[in-house]
């Protein structure tokens, strides 16, 4: 099946005083329709520099460098700013970290939720307010709401219930690939389940392809096809969940697998030695051999290790255990 | 009978908004009983989603605010009724490290503050070797270098290590209790295991009970031996941990069980029946054995 999104060799610098930050250093991978694709590294790791930088969201100092953003059939870094705006939430959709801060707090959520599609769908300039309602409501129940909150205020709504308009906005106009950057991290466990089984079964409605930014394994685990671990800007493994899970190659990933708490683990603690990297003037070669003090200052090889397996494979820090 | 650190007693707290009209009120904690002995040093967790009262129970426990009916007591005194010895004692003993490793720096100062101040305060040192030994030490314990960390700003540090120096502050005032409110829960899953691992520690090393309020099941189980788990202000379920989580009794409990996300894609969500959806209208409370 045709790809919904192909993203290659994508650089993502910040240009500071100090020196480059080079917070997306050189990714690839691809999304197919319906499949859900997890992207997981600590805070700094680029992660969600890149979920940006897939709507065209990057601000200065920031700067796409190279690559190419493929989304459908075209690519996005060739259009101008009218015709991104025409893309975003129809074609490629962001639901935002933090949905307390995302909606604006003296506008009523029908009118937020009209307003995405005046602005995103090229047809719809004027919608009249019978097809409004019925609008509304239909996405509101799509996200299983009270159609009724429409009238409602974000204060007025709960965490869970405000993470799940943006849901709604999020799926309004059927994108081919919503993105959804760390949408559980502020709601506890229950709610955060209700969450990403909302998410779930709109996105298997619509059939679009969709990417889980986070840094929580557990929820990776529960709900993606393919996870893409991410260190220092750059992609150190990407296969199957199932894989990552079992069979991970990659040193970073063995550890952060090995840091979740697992229910027979009483008392266990396996921390991850060193600190995040820091992508300031970052040093050529491979960045996780500088947290555990070794170095490989040669360019790290991209390699398919199976069919849907691949890593940063780097010789120097490959038996670190 | 063994000597009781820390002790509340069928607690209550009902918080009431507006002036004489339109009065409301919200029983945030209904009822609730616990106490931590001197002798058998524990880390228990108060468990329960977003307003289930477990931050208000906490709070209480701190001296933060009243009760409104119910009475707490330090080593057999009433908290609210201490005299100046006896309250600079309660406040040195039981410690807190709060959520938010952010917004409880003052990014003016140096982070050598945080750890000097109260040190200085609670005359726990009598000179400048001694309190720099102590902090020293502190920061050993909780996996940080002191020529790494001291002498920097907090906008220096990432938070996993500002939260670490909130547990090192913590410790340096040899504690007989820590109250935790959701110490990682703004820290890179990655880091959290780093800290939780000290916080386990405590209880080995030096004797200190933890109570570590969270609503993620998972870290949970790996550090505390017991738990309570809170649904709108009652206590519906309590017991030894693994009994607990791996037989919950309480509807509420299985939810919450049901929604914890396994590192594990061979244990995936369960789909719930229309039985098992959540009612919670009468909630039962006890202890299970």
């Amino acid at each position: 099946m045709a790809k919904v999104l192909n993203v290659n060799n994508l650089k993502v610098y910040f240009h500071t005083p100090l020196g480059p930050v080079k917070a997306v250093d050189g990714i690839s991978f691809d999304l197919s329709p319906k499949e859900r694709l997890g992207i997981v590294g600590e805070s700094g790791s680029g992660k969600s520099t890149m979920a940006y930088a897939l709507m065209r969201l990057i601000k200065k100092p920031g700067k796409i460098e190279s690559g190419d953003i493929v989304v459908g059939d075209e690519n996005i870094l060739d259009l101008d700013e009218n015709e991104m705006r025409a893309r975003r939430f129809s074609k490629i959709s962001l639901i935002p970290q933090g949905s307390m801060n995302s909606l604006n707090p003296v506008m009523r959520i029908e009118e937020q939720l009209i307003d995405t599609i005046k602005a995103h769908d090229e047809y719809k300039s004027s919608i009249s307010k019978t097809e409004k309602q019925e609008i509304v409501g239909k996405l509101l129940k799509s996200v299983g709401l009270d159609p009724g909150l429409g009238k409602r205020f974000p204060h007025e709504l709960s965490g869970g219930m405000k993470q799940r308009v943006t849901i709604a906005m999020g799926i309004s106009l059927n994108p081919i690939v919503i993105i959804a950057d760390e949408p559980t991290s502020a709601l506890d466990v229950v709610v955060q389940r209700q969450v990403m089984d909302t998410l779930e079964s709109a996105q298997e409605r619509i059939g679009a392809g969709l990417i889980l930014v986070g840094h929580d394994m557990g929820l990776m685990a529960q709900f993606v096809d393919r996870i893409a671990v991410m260190y220092a800007g750059k992609i150190v493994e990407l296969a199957p969940v199932e894989t990552i899970f079992n069979k991970p190659l990659h040193p970073y990933t063995k550890m952060l697998i090995n840091s979740l708490p697992k229910l027979d683990s009483h008392g266990v603690f396996n921390g991850i030695p060193g600190l995040p990297a820091q992508l300031l003037n970052l040093k050529e070669g491979c960045s996780f051999c500088l947290r555990i003090g070794r170095e490989n200052k040669n360019e790290i090889p991209w390699v398919k290790v199976s069919k849907s397996h691949y890593i940063r494979e780097c010789d120097v820090c490959a038996d670190y255990n | 009978m063994s000597k009781q650190i820390l002790e509340g007693k069928n607690l209550i707290k009902i918080f009431t908004s507006g002036l004489f009209v339109k009065k409301s009120s919200t029983l945030a904690v209904n009822n609730i009983s616990l106490n931590i002995d001197e002798d058998k040093p524990i880390i228990r967790a108060i468990a329960g989603e977003s307003g289930s009262g477990k931050t208000t129970l906490a709070r209480m426990l701190l001296g933060l605010i009243k009760p409104t009916s119910g009475e707490i007591k330090f080593e057999g005194n009433d908290i609210f009724n201490l005299n100046q010895n006896q309250k600079l004692d309660f406040r040195r003993r039981v410690q807190t490290i709060f959520q938010d490793p952010f917004g409880v720096f003052n990014p003016f100062y140096k982070i050598d503050r945080v750890l000097n101040m109260p040190l200085k305060k609670f005359k726990v040192t009598s000179n400048k070797t001694e309190t720099q030994d102590r902090i020293e030490f502190a920061l050993n314990s909780v996996g940080l270098r002191p020529d790494e960390t001291l002498g920097r700003f907090p906008h220096e540090l990432s938070g996993g290590q500002r939260q670490r120096i909130m547990v090192a502050r913590a410790l340096s005032l040899e504690p007989k209790v820590i109250i935790a409110d959701e110490p990682v829960s703004m820290v890179d899953a990655s880091l959290r295991a780093t800290i939780l691992e000290s916080i386990y520690n405590f209880k080995n090393n030096q004797k200190i009970s933890v109570l570590y309020i969270t609503h993620d099941l998972t870290t949970a189980h790996q550090l505390c031996d017991d738990i309570m788990i809170l649904y709108k202000g009652n206590m519906v379920e309590a017991g030894p941990i693994d009994s607990v989580v791996r037989k919950p009794a309480h509807v509420y409990t299985k939810h919450l069980v049901g929604s914890i996300p396994f590192p594990d894609p061979k244990m995936k969500w369960k789909k719930y029946n229309e039985s098992e959806k959540l009612n919670l209208d009468k909630p039962s409370v006890g202890w299970r054995k």
